[in-house]
């Protein structure tokens, strides 16, 4: 069986940041990044899926820039066999519809039997990319899942829901569907697979005929203060934070 | 005037608390609003669904469960034929999210996903704006081309629209295709733990370690007479059964004071506890955006916190 996975490049910024001149990036001094949470269960859930079938391959695919090959290096490390690059100049990758229409094209021309997604991206988690491939690609589609099991053709999974309702569901594949954050412990690689991922040649599939993106980023700014509320630090060392803490719990019981 | 629909969420049949608030975010836009109200049985709704600013309601008897996203997508497709609206507002909730981007998709609407803003320029063009980067950032967006915008918009931001006299509805006819997916069995969450009723919660996040850890911190939480609670991955890991979760997918609490030991303040966790009274946070990250959302807090270990608790205690 033919897995196919997505995994991005996210980013984490610092509190205190600063915009790029055009006021639409945040400066790169001030972010960090790292391979999104959610897309390495994703790589496990393929490789283990891969591995109960008997035999197979897990294949990467990541939309972006030169620096995308660096998650898709990452996440080869765990074990998958090959990683594509979708990428083609200006290619919006801040409206999830477009990011999903490439990587659907990417996609359908490997013909897997199965898509994962990480359930959202941690840096502009937008839960989109997964349902919009499946659309693009169309085929039928289960979001924020866990628990994948397949037989023959037959995938069941579990599904969450708010207030820790969860749903067992089954579909036919070809299907997406897309991983939640912490749904397993993704595996560490091993050395030889490190060095696999080290060297491996990564090609750059171009998306063709994409319409204009419909959504547009057109100014970042530094958000006001989350909630409104005024935080005090509590001073001194753990003694005198427990201390606080008692006090207060017995105010409030 | 601009037409906006309003997609309502229905959760077990009932009109789920998030409805007025796209309904609010909705009218404060100032278009002619319509509410889709998509039910087994949606004329038991219709007054609920009455919200002041709702100028039609449209209502769609579906023959299967309100979590099939499959089925959501093809009524949502048939309504916004019908009623050829502008923008399309829905809550951005997993109902919603899973089948909302790719309906974008398949009737090529611009898409914005968690919108913590909406509004409308000079030349009454729809503008948004996101909350990215753990809160840190907001990043303004435009929708440049003309086709009708479908926007998530984030919980808890919007104020609830007012119930008032009832709203006109009418019924939309639509033929559904069979779900693609087949629901086999639905559990809940059950268990002896009831959070929505402590006055005090301890709860403990990633930045505990390990199960070996959450020993000292029921023993303190059992010592005071508060609950325990967690956050995802210290249920998705087996330290804790997930009674305990606080979240967007757990629980929704809001005591007099919340503690939260080692927690990093996802948006998913705060949905379930920043409408607690006091927030008290302790994590080893000055920079940890719980920081944002708390009263108190303190740049320290949790695990020397809760041992000079017990020492205190
Ligand atoms: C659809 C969906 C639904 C979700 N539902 C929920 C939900 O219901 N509830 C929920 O909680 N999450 C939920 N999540 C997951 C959520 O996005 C986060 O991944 C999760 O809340 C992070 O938990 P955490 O803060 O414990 O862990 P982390 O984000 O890993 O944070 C750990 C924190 O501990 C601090 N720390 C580490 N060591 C120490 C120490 N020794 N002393 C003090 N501090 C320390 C770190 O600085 C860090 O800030 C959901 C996600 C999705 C996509």
């Amino acid at each position: 069986m033919k897995v196919a996975v997505c995994v991005k490049q996210a980013l984490e910024v610092s509190r205190y940041l600063e915009f790029t001149a055009d006021g639409t990036r945040v400066d790169p001094a001030f972010v960090t990044t790292m391979v999104n949470e959610a897309d390495l269960s994703a790589v496990e859930e393929a490789l283990a899926l891969v591995e109960s079938a008997g035999d197979g391959e897990v294949v990467l695919f990541s939309a972006g820039e030169d620096g995308a090959d660096e998650a898709l290096r990452v996440a080869l490390a765990l074990g998958p066999q090959r990683a594509v690059r979708v990428w083609a100049d200006g290619l919006a990758l801040d409206d999830a519809r477009t990011v999903g229409a490439a990587l659907a094209q990417a996609i359908a021309a490997e013909a897997p039997d199965l898509v994962l997604c990480g359930v959202q991206s941690a840096d502009t988690g937008q839960q989109s990319t997964g349902p919009v491939i499946a659309a693009a690609w169309g085929v039928p589609w289960v979001p924020v899942a866990h628990g994948l099991s397949l037989s023959g053709s037959t995938l069941t999974l579990h599904r969450d829901f708010e207030a820790g309702v969860t749903e067992t569901v089954e579909v036919h594949l070809p299907a997406v569907v897309t991983i939640q954050v912490g749904a397993n412990v993704p595996r560490y690689g091993t050395f030889k697979d490190k060095m696999r991922a080290k060297k491996a040649d990564i090609p750059v599939v171009e998306p063709v005929g994409l319409p204009a993106p419909r959504m547009v980023v057109t100014r970042l700014t530094a958000a006001p203060g989350g909630s409104g509320r005024s935080l005090e630090m509590i001073k001194g060392g753990p003694a005198d934070v427990a201390a606080r803490i008692i006090a207060l719990v017995r105010e409030a019981n | 005037m601009s037409r906006c629909l309003v997609l309502a969420e229905v959760i077990d049949g009932a009109l789920a608390a998030v409805t007025a608030e796209a309904v609010g975010a909705a009218v404060a836009l100032g278009d002619e609003v319509v509410l889709a109200v998509a039910a087994a049985d949606p004329d038991a709704l219709v007054a609920a669904a009455s919200f002041t600013g709702v100028t039609e309601i449209v209502t769609v008897a579906v023959g299967g469960s309100d979590r099939d996203h499959d089925l959501a997508k093809q009524i949502a497709a048939a309504v916004i034929a019908d009623v050829a609206p502008d923008v399309v507002v829905a809550p951005f909730t997993i109902r919603s999210t899973s089948f909302g981007p790719a309906l974008a998709h398949s009737l090529d609407l611009a898409l914005v996903a968690d919108a913590v803003a909406l509004q409308r320029d000079e030349d009454g063009a729809l503008t948004a704006i996101r909350s990215i980067y753990a809160g840190r950032v907001h990043a303004e967006v435009t929708f440049p081309t003309d086709r009708p915008v479908l926007a998530l918009v984030r919980p808890s931001v919007w104020v609830p629209a007012d119930v008032g006299s009832p709203v006109a509805s009418r019924s939309l006819a639509v033929d559904v295709e069979p779900s693609k997916v087949r629901a086999l069995d639905l559990v809940r969450p059950s268990g002896d733990v009831d959070l929505t009723r402590a006055d005090v919660i301890f709860s403990i996040g990633r930045g505990v370690g390990s199960q070996e850890n959450i020993a000292a911190f029921a023993d303190v939480a059992e010592r005071l007479g508060v609950a325990l609670a967690a956050s995802r991955p210290v249920v998705d890991a087996g330290w804790l059964p997930a009674v305990h979760q606080v979240g967007q997918t757990g629980v929704t609490v809001k005591p007099r004071l919340y503690v939260a030991f080692g927690i990093s303040g996802a948006l998913h966790h705060l949905a379930g506890m920043q409408n607690s009274k006091t927030i008290l946070a302790v994590n080893t990250d000055g920079d940890a955006p719980i920081f944002g959302y708390a009263d108190l807090g303190a740049v320290a270990d949790v695990h020397e916190v809760v041992e000079q608790l017990q020492s205190l205690i």
